[in-house]
């Protein structure tokens, strides 16, 4: 928490609509987005990937194949960036960080008891510690969404703040798991309580529950996020993460990163997408606009 | 003590009675100081009436905006029981108008049909008070995630310009529905029998209704008509049995701002087509009014 | 945070602001617009008595697209003829079903027709083809829809009433909306039994003669609809003509005024939709991210040309600066350009005349001391193009926040309580629409029925519906278009 940031009464945040929202949200997907900007937006989207693997039945196997993925995206097409971050679990993040080396693929770990967060603080302070001392770069927390629906919203502000000191130098994000939150009013009151416990990233997902995330639930969020900076002059970054296959839905996605906090957030350090599948997806367009040539997933590794 | 000896009514002088107009809930004379001679068909001498001049109307129609707000605000209920009170004073005084009629040259049978109906009539409207709202309004099913309903509301101040060939009833069928829905009016009586207008303002006066919501002048219609028509603070002008070029000129001075113009000619007010619902949606304005429905956890949504 | 051993992986690229996303035109191939087009009277299309023609043009670029007919006097005589015939003999006697079937049938060759009527629409009146095609051609489908399935339905209107049609309406369509408002106009008034003649504007005639087109392949009873073109002098032949039974008119108030005494000798029945200047009412409890949006699509939807655009903000002062703040972000996040590309925010302004109008109010904000924002948004260098604008330091009394622009400026006011806003927002000659934005149900009531207004949009704005009345208040106009309500001036209840 720094000191300078004045933290406001949470019973006070700010109003949301959900059928303006809505609206709002489609308006972007009717922006077209055609040739060099297309390239340019599809290299983005496909550099700002969290490359997922969150399986009770991952595998040392299965974590190295998804890390050389996230270097080698497709070695037939030579100049391609990187994925962001290869997104594990704790017991994983050893073998990522050694799988990854010195590419600059980042790891990031799930922590507190994901993907529930019903454990005690101690222990998610111990899992957090643990992927921490693995080597994770970043550490994907979930928020207790129980306690935040009871209304401690003062337990989940505590818990956050806990986490992020336990984090060190790894950048932390919040899952907010909008899904179970039920309203977008919810949804930008838990933003605003992870933003000022010290979130570096708020996140909408877990992935295990549907929906994850949508493009009104991002814009609530991104919104959250201007109010913030416009407050305190702080930068948040912003992970939508599950249910983002398409590349041209990811396409929509920066077009509203893009009118919403605009240019300085439009790279990985501040927008993510949680993903396991839009990388090929993005592959086959990128291969489509170089070639002209409409593609096939099978020449595009399943990793 | 010595009896009065002049109670006799053979021998008793009558107090003769100054004919007044009723404007904001008093009874001045006019500005003017102008008066006509009523006269019975005999020649008998009835009443020195005010005529009325445009500074009597001016004056009139700022009561009647002055009582609108409070009047359109009243539950619709209250103005039922008001003009229901209304009908009460003018029972209790019949026997007044009646002598008053027959005076100005009704026949009895004429005058009880006369005061009697227009009790009835008040009667009826008073019932339609907080009913003919429902009969007008539709909640409207459009596309969109949107409550929409249409609901009438009153127009405002409506000058009228009451039937010369009756007494009281052909005032008394255009004031009503113009107050029941909430509107305020100012009334200009028939100058052929003014009397009767005169005393019913008393009968206003006395029933509950606030001042100012029902203003009535005596005088002549080819003085005030432009007036009535033209006054940028009125919103309706409501004729009956006016000649074609009165008409005309009142539609002509109407459109200054808009007025809504209505003409009720050749209804014979003693019949069931003197009164209807559709005189009080005439001065009805429909208002549609939006509002978004949030659709959180439906059967389509995502959230 | 990246550790000093670790390879940079954040890749820098170009995802251009929002206005400059490469082109992405409609394809203007789609449009088959004739060289010249006459007028369409009795079914089929005949020269002007006159022979006299006129340029209608791409106000985007200043091109001509095609020469339509202007009808004389004459003309808009035999018009009325014909379509006082088709009443007498074959509409007025048709059955309600019958009618019904030939309006659907209308309805369902719009919407097999849509992508070429907003594409015409779109290079003829300058509106972005993104609201042309996801609004105007559409909503026009659907109002034709809606009042086709009145058509056998009428004595259920109105209780204890026979409806009656009135017979032939003149009716007179402005620019801002040119397909949709003729069938606001149309549809109730052929569902209610009433043959009509109408009059496109003179700067936007495309659309109404692809109707007039549709509706000859649509096989209607010849005469039941004409469609005309021309300017201010063959409106006023249709409305003074002595065998017309109704006006109906959209535009400005003062045409509404000169419509409304032509007509003072006479018995035709009038509805007037004119002008407004809308009251956006903002409190500091509202939704204040939908609320900017609100404010924006209210304002800056079809370049401002819009009757119920919300023209005078009112902004609590508690949530001013805030407001102000996201409201200039938006601003700057909108794209001025092609009204054929489909990223075009705002289109071009409707014409030179209109152009040169919202210019001369610009000057005059300026010397009224207000304080002007613009989004640097570059204009296209053809056509007529006016920059999205916001005046701060209005007043009540700034003409600009008095008299209608009908262009992209919004004049920011602000308040302190809700009677002073009531009462500012009812300050003025108008009463076609409001807007209030605030979540407290109980204060949204108090202001939805205090505004003086036919349209109160409560946490929305600028929303239609064939089914959901539409009119004004005071010198807005009277008579309302769009649902039941919307059948009332077509009918005469006996």
């Amino acid at each position: 928490m720094k000191p300078n940031i004045k933290i406001p009464d949470f019973s006070n945040t700010a109003i949301v609509d959900q059928v303006g929202v809505e609206e709002r949200a489609s308006r972007f997907t009717k922006r077209s987005i055609k040739n060099e900007t297309k390239m340019n937006g599809l290299l983005l989207a496909l550099n700002m990937i969290d490359l997922t693997t969150l399986e009770g039945k991952d595998t040392v196997g299965k974590v190295k194949q998804l890390c050389t993925k996230a270097v080698h995206l497709h070695e037939a097409y030579p100049g391609l960036p990187t994925v962001a971050a290869v997104c594990v679990y704790p017991s994983m993040v050893g073998v990522a960080k050694k799988a990854l080396g010195d590419s600059g693929v980042k790891v990031a770990s799930v922590s507190t008891a994901f993907p529930s967060g019903q454990a005690p603080t101690q222990v998610k302070i111990d899992d957090t510690k643990y992927a921490v001392e693995n080597g994770a770069d970043e550490i994907d927390m979930v928020i207790s969404r129980g306690k935040f629906l009871q209304g401690e919203y003062n337990f989940v502000f505590d818990e956050i703040a806990l986490i992020k000191e336990t984090c060190g130098d790894a950048r932390l994000k919040v899952i907010l798991e909008t899904g179970e939150l039920g309203t977008y009013d919810r949804v930008r009151k838990a933003s605003d309580i992870a933003m000022y416990a010290g979130a570096d990233f708020i996140k909408t997902s877990t992935g295990k529950i549907s929906p994850a995330a949508t493009m009104p639930v991002t814009l609530v969020m991104l919104e959250a996020i201007r109010d913030f900076y416009y407050k305190t002059g702080k930068k948040i970054a912003m992970k939508p993460a599950g249910g983002i296959s398409k590349a041209k839905l990811a396409l929509h996605y920066l077009v509203m990163l893009n009118e919403v906090l605009g240019e300085d957030w439009m790279n990985n350090e501040w927008f993510r997408f949680g993903a396991s599948s839009l990388a090929n997806d993005l592959l086959m367009q990128i291969m489509k606009q170089k070639t002209g040539i409409y593609q096939s997933s099978n020449y595009f590794s399943i990793d | 003590m010595a009896k009065i000896n002049n109670t006799n009514e053979e021998q008793r002088l009558e107090v003769l009675k100054t004919y007044k107009i009723y404007v904001g809930g008093q009874f001045p004379r006019t500005e003017s100081g102008r008066y006509y001679v009523l006269k019975s068909k005999n020649g008998d001498h009835l009443a020195n009436v005010c005529q009325c001049s445009r500074k009597d109307f001016r004056d009139a129609v700022l009561a009647a905006r002055n009582a609108f707000g409070g009047w359109s605000a009243r539950a619709a209920f209250n103005r039922g029981q008001i003009l229901y009170r209304i009908a009460e004073m003018l029972e209790g005084r019949k026997s007044q108008f009646v002598d008053e009629m027959t005076k100005q040259g009704l026949s009895l049978k004429q005058a009880n049909e006369e005061v009697n109906l227009s009790i009835e009539r008040l009667i009826y409207y008073a019932g339609w008070c907080d009913k003919y709202q429902a009969m007008a309004s539709t909640v409207n099913p459009v596309a969109s995630s949107h409550f929409n309903f249409s609901s009438p509301e009153p127009t405002g101040v409506v000058s009228v310009l009451a039937p010369n060939d009756s007494p009281l009833l052909g005032l008394v069928s255009l004031m009503a529905p113009i107050i029941a829905g909430g509107n305020t009016c100012v009334i200009l009586a028939s100058s052929k029998y003014p009397l009767s207008a005169v005393t019913f303002g008393e009968v206003l006066g006395t029933s509950d209704l606030s001042g100012g919501v029902v203003n009535i002048l005596t005088g002549f219609v080819d003085e005030l008509l432009p007036y009535f028509a033209d006054h940028m603070d009125v919103n309706a002008i409501v004729l009956s049995d006016q000649g074609e070029p009165q008409v005309t000129l009142a539609k002509e001075k109407s459109v200054f701002n808009l007025k809504r113009v209505f003409q009720y000619k050749n209804i014979n007010w003693l019949t069931e087509k003197g009164q209807s619902p559709y005189f009080i949606l005439d001065l009805q304005e429909i208002k549609t009014t939006w509002h978004p429905i949030e659709n959180i956890g439906g059967a389509k949504a995502s959230y | 945070m990246a550790k000093d051993d670790k390879k940079d992986n954040t890749l820098k690229l170009k995802f251009d602001s929002a206005r400059n996303l490469a082109p992405a035109p409609e394809s203007k191939s789609i449009a088959k617009i004739k060289p010249q087009y006459e007028l369409f009277i009795n079914g089929s299309f005949v020269k002007p008595e006159s022979g006299k023609y006129f340029d209608t043009i791409n106000p985007a670029t200043e091109e001509k697209l095609s020469q339509v007919a202007e009808a004389s006097p004459a003309d808009v005589d035999k018009a009325i003829k014909s379509a006082r015939s088709a009443y007498q003999k074959v509409w007025s006697k048709m059955p309600g079903k019958e009618r019904a079937k030939y309006i659907f049938r209308i309805s369902r060759m719009i919407q097999e027709k849509a992508r070429e009527f907003a594409v015409v629409e779109s290079l003829d009146g300058g509106k972005p083809i993104r609201e042309s095609r996801d609004f105007d051609i559409p909503t026009a489908a659907n109002h034709f829809f809606y009042y086709a399935g009145w058509a056998d339905k009428l004595n259920y209107a109105f209780p204890t009433k026979t409806p009656r049609p009135v017979g032939v309406a003149s009716q007179i369509i402005p620019w801002n909306f040119p397909l949709l408002m003729a069938a606001w106009k149309i549809a109730p008034a052929l569902a209610t039994g009433n043959t009509v003649v109408l009059k496109s504007a003179e700067t936007t005639p495309l659309t109404a003669l692809m109707l007039a087109e549709l509706i000859q392949e649509a096989d209607l009873p010849p005469g039941v609809v004409n469609i005309i073109t021309g300017a201010g002098e063959t409106g006023a032949a249709m409305v003074s003509h002595p065998d017309t039974d109704k006006i109906a008119f959209t535009g400005s108030t003062d045409v509404g005024k000169i419509i409304q005494k032509a007509v003072a000798s006479t018995h035709k029945k009038v509805t007037l939709e004119l002008g407004g200047k809308a009251a956006n009412i903002i409190f500091d409890d509202a939704p204040l991210d939908q609320a900017v949006e609100g404010v924006i699509n209210g304002i800056f939807f079809n370049q401002g040309h819009v009757c119920c655009a919300g023209s005078r903000l009112y902004v609590q002062e508690s949530v001013y600066d805030i407001v102000l703040r996201k409201l200039k972000d938006r601003l700057e996040t909108l794209i001025v350009g092609d009204p054929l590309d489909k990223n075009t925010d705002i289109g071009a302004i409707n014409s030179r005349g209109q152009l040169e109008t919202i210019q001369k109010y610009l000057k005059i904000g300026v010397q009224e001391g207000g304080e002007i924002h613009q989004s640097s948004c570059p204009l296209p260098k053809k056509g007529f193009f006016c920059s999205p604008t916001l005046f701060t330091n209005v007043s009540q009394s700034s003409r600009i926040a008095q008299e209608e622009i009908f262009g992209p400026v919004l004049s920011i006011l602000t308040f302190r309580t809700e009677d002073e806003v009531i009462e500012k927002a009812n300050n003025t000659p108008y009463g076609l629409s409001a807007g209030v934005w605030t979540d407290k149900g109980s204060k949204i009531f108090n202001m939805t029925t205090k505004l003086r207004a036919g349209v109160v949009w409560a946490n929305t704005f600028n929303k239609f519906d064939p089914t959901s009345p539409f009119g004004g208040f005071k010198e807005s106009g009277f008579g309302r278009e769009g649902g039941l309500h919307g059948l009332m001036p077509y009918l005469h209840l006996d």
